[in-house]
């Protein structure tokens, strides 16, 4: 079991493989489909002109995203009359809607680690070769267990998205993840998508 | 008539929090079946810990609590706005308890409503009168991961070579498995509706899941569909998270709804391994659930 610190290096990552077990440790922030769709429309393509507090979570987001990680993630949260935040469950959500923005996303930030399930495509595989960065599951659904490695909720910005699509600034220790996708071009999901394909097709022919 | 609101966020709690007996017997004896040391194998055991955490701490299993489904049957004199009310009600405290995560959003300016109450249809009610005098409540928690995976055919479907009979509905039940890899949580279980119109058809293969996992279709045709279905299921090899493995699907369940000569639909509702669902009964005013 490999344990790794948030920021990732360029070298820890090149090191990591699919199959990999590793246990995470440091800052990191959840997005998912309205911080996606924003960052993309409002900082990338720059189809729309920042408003409200958006340039202030752009730098304030960024540092942590230089060589960080992003979890799609919408948890359930406590503490939210109090500000007193507390994460309740907090397993990831399905990435693949992420797809069209992900691999934009991690070469604009140099994102080095995406945490979801469910894998992700080819335009992701390629950023990850590129930035370089890898694809982490988490055992889907397994929310109370994974809540458990969140130290502490240090922030939340966006919460005008709503408690499942703002994005979280967590503490995590020891946060458990499989790598599925490295910087190599590897991918389980690919993979597993061949070869149950092959097998589709022979049952259909029966 | 008696007011049931605290009872319904029982019903919530308990649905939310604590794994069904049937769901987590068959969760745990797919483990078993996985090779030592595989991925497959270790995503199983990760989530059999869960379930007794989240049980433990009273947590939700998953943090998507998922669209709540409720099935009412009601004897005579019962109100189906009053227990409408009270539901919402229930609906709206239990997310306060974070029982539920906030997850009604409005469909074109994506704002949260913050409590989980929608328009009609949010939380989904469906109400049928029955004969004698007990009342039942089914909750169903159906997260966003697995619905998104869910698929409707029609049949003929060229593509996969499937005609308008039970080996047409075994072609697509299987593209529809291997469609969704691993992005419905699996393991999963199928809710297959043949016939209907698409919005019947896809309402059955909800209702059908509320079966227990181990039971048999009284009909043996559907029976045996049911087990090639679970057993070609699983030769995929897409196995627990999509990691590879055995375990595919756990169970599959198909319910028959008329249909036009015309149309020939077959729905299939995947629903992920956390399959959250309670029952609550009322009956000489006792309250039980299970």
């Amino acid at each position: 079991m490999r344990k790794l610190n948030i920021p990732l290096s360029d070298e820890d990552i090149r090191s990591l493989k699919v199959g990999d077990p590793v246990m995470l440790s440091g800052k990191m922030l959840t997005g998912r489909d309205a911080v996606h769709k924003w960052l993309i429309d409002t900082f990338i393509e720059k189809k729309r002109q920042p408003q409200g507090d958006d340039l202030d979570v752009y730098a304030a987001i960024k540092p942590i995203l230089d060589g960080g990680v992003i979890y799609h993630c919408g948890p359930v949260v406590s503490g939210l009359d109090t500000g007193d935040y507390k994460f309740v469950a907090a397993g990831p959500t399905t990435s693949i809607r992420e797809e069209p923005y992900q691999g934009r996303v991690m070469e604009h930030f140099n994102i080095h680690g995406v945490i979801g399930k469910g894998g992700m495509g080819a335009t992701t595989l390629a950023a990850c070769r590129q930035v370089p960065g890898v694809y982490f599951h988490a055992i889907g659904g397994a929310a109370t267990l994974i809540a458990k490695s969140v130290e502490q909720v240090l922030g939340v910005h966006k919460l005008e998205f709503g408690v499942p699509e703002a994005i979280w600034v967590l503490q995590v220790k020891d946060f458990p993840v499989v790598v599925t996708m490295d910087s190599h071009g590897s991918s389980i999901h690919a993979e597993i998508e061949d070869r149950s394909k092959q097998v589709l097709d022979t049952l259909l022919a029966k | 008539m008696q007011d049931l609101t605290n009872q319904f966020v029982e019903l919530v709690r308990l649905a939310a929090t604590s794994l069904p007996p049937d769901v987590e017997k068959a969760l745990a004896s797919s483990l078993e079946n996985e090779e030592p040391g595989s991925a497959a194998r270790g995503a199983l055991e990760t989530i059999m810990t869960n379930v007794q955490m989240a049980r433990d701490n009273v947590t939700p299993i998953c943090q998507d609590t998922g669209t709540p489904i409720f099935y009412v049957h009601y004897p005579e004199g019962w109100s189906t706005l009053k227990l409408k009310a009270q539901i919402r009600a229930a609906v709206a405290q239990a997310t306060q308890h974070n029982y539920l995560r906030p997850n009604a959003v409005d469909p074109v300016t994506g704002a949260n409503t913050g409590d989980n109450l929608g328009d009609e249809h949010y939380p989904t009610i469906h109400f049928e009168e029955v004969e004698g005098d007990t009342l039942t409540v089914e909750l169903m928690l159906k997260g966003g991961g697995c619905e998104n995976v869910g698929a409707q055919y029609k049949l003929p479907d060229n593509r996969l070579g499937a005609g308008r009979d039970l080996e047409g509905v075994r072609k697509v039940v299987l593209d529809a498995v291997y469609q969704a890899q691993g992005k419905g949580c699996a393991p999963g279980i199928l809710g297959v509706a043949v016939g209907g119109d698409r919005g019947t058809s896809f309402v059955a293969s909800k209702e059908t899941l509320l079966r227990q996992l181990d039971d048999t279709n009284p009909d043996p045709q559907l029976a045996a569909l049911e087990q090639s279905l679970t057993s070609e299921a699983n030769q995929l090899g897409i196995g627990p998270m999509g990691f590879g493995g055995k375990t595919t699907v756990v169970a599959t369940k198909i319910k028959t709804a008329h249909r036009l000569p015309a149309s020939y639909f077959v729905s299939v509702s995947y629903m992920c391994w956390a399959y959250r669902r309670r029952k609550m009964t009322v009956a000489a005013g006792q309250v039980s659930y299970s």
